[in-house]
């Protein structure tokens, strides 16, 4: 009888002390983020869509150029005097970005818009738009590999980087994107958010 | 009143912060070395040095410039001995010379930055300087020369 209350009670015991150990295992209860992702392929396609039209537009695909010169005007010319991409995106010797595009725009037509980080995607991540098909341009944005290192979190955020904004405010004589920035920010997190779905790649 | 920094001797100017800083330069403090060419940042007959680098300054206002060191073509060297003067000297750049104080003043970015710089770093650097009389190959030759004379002048 003895053994019998003692080999229950050290089961009981154990018992326990598995129940508490798994119950402080639970991480259900923790604070680590994850994100629950709807899948919704019709909306997500359906936004991509929307926003390819945006990072197709002058505004945003002349600083996401195919070659090393950056583009120019609403006919997407090469940029006026050549000047080149360099290591860092931010042009070479004295033809750095900055050396015409100042802090702000300034007032007239055809003056350099302005931005405190007016650049170009560096040499190493040249993440072009130019050409790009929209299957090719969704998978691209999507891979850190190619999308200047950015997870989900980051990317939602980027619609509201100061140097993206600055296509809507493009200075005197330039159009704007087809979408204004607020249409713009809610196709880009309807897209990321139903699933990150590129569209179909034409055959 | 606006501290600014030309040619390493202290201004004190009461003038717009949104002026130009090549209006600055010319009309208020009286340095006309730099040339007004085109107005919007085309030509670069109006380049100046703002912290080293090669600013157009007649799309650059006077606040971009404060608290920064403005060298102009008058600063760029005493007795016009900077190794570019020299080979401009030398090889007789210019023709009506009204682009060529911006030239110089690209041009010493370049050098500054590559001690040697090949004709495809020349062309990268200069692309912005507009030559109308198209010294443009003389030019190229001079910032050679200069780039050899540098040379001789750190060894």
């Amino acid at each position: 009888m003895k053994i019998r209350i003692r080999t229950f009670v050290v089961t009981s015991t154990l018992i326990l002390m598995v129940a508490v150990m798994a119950f402080s295992l639970d991480t259900s209860k923790s604070k680590a983020p994850f994100v629950v992702m709807k899948r919704d392929s019709i909306a997500s396609v359906a936004a991509f869509k929307k926003v390819y039209s945006v990072l197709m537009s002058p505004r945003c695909m002349n600083c996401h150029p195919a070659g090393d010169v950056p583009l120019q005007g609403d006919d997407s010319h090469l940029h006026a005097m050549l000047p080149k991409r360099g290591l860092e995106g931010k042009g070479k010797y004295a033809m750095k970005c900055a050396n015409c595009h100042q802090p702000t725009n300034i007032a007239g037509l055809n003056k350099p818009p302005g931005h405190p980080n007016w650049h170009l995607p560096p040499a190493d991540m040249k993440m072009v738009f130019q050409g790009k098909t929209a299957n090719e341009l969704a998978k691209q944005l999507l891979d850190p590999r190619t999308n200047g290192n950015k997870n989900m979190k980051q990317l939602i955020a980027h619609a509201d980087d100061g140097l993206v904004k600055a296509g809507w405010n493009p200075g005197e004589g330039r159009t704007l994107p087809p979408l204004s920035h607020a249409a713009f920010k809610k196709a880009w997190i309807a897209w990321l958010s139903n699933g990150a779905y590129a569209p179909e790649a034409k055959k | 009143m606006i501290k600014l920094n030309i040619n390493k001797k202290i201004y004190n100017l009461d003038a717009d912060p949104e002026m130009p800083l090549l209006w600055v330069l010319r009309d208020v403090v009286g340095l006309i070395g730099t040339k007004y060419g085109c107005g919007v940042a085309q030509c670069g007959a109006c380049v100046v040095h703002l912290d080293g680098e090669a600013v157009r300054s007649c799309v650059t206002k006077l606040s971009r410039a404060e608290g920064k060191k403005v060298i102009t073509i008058e600063g760029l060297s005493e007795n016009h001995t900077h190794p570019l003067q020299q080979a401009w000297l030398e090889l007789d750049v210019s023709q009506c010379g009204y682009c060529q104080a911006g030239q110089i003043m690209s041009a010493a970015v370049l050098l500054n930055e590559n001690k040697k710089p090949s004709d495809q770093d020349i062309d990268d650097a200069m692309a912005g300087n507009i030559c109308r009389c198209g010294t443009y190959l003389r030019i190229r030759e001079a910032i050679h020369l200069a780039s050899e004379i540098q040379g001789k002048e750190r060894s």
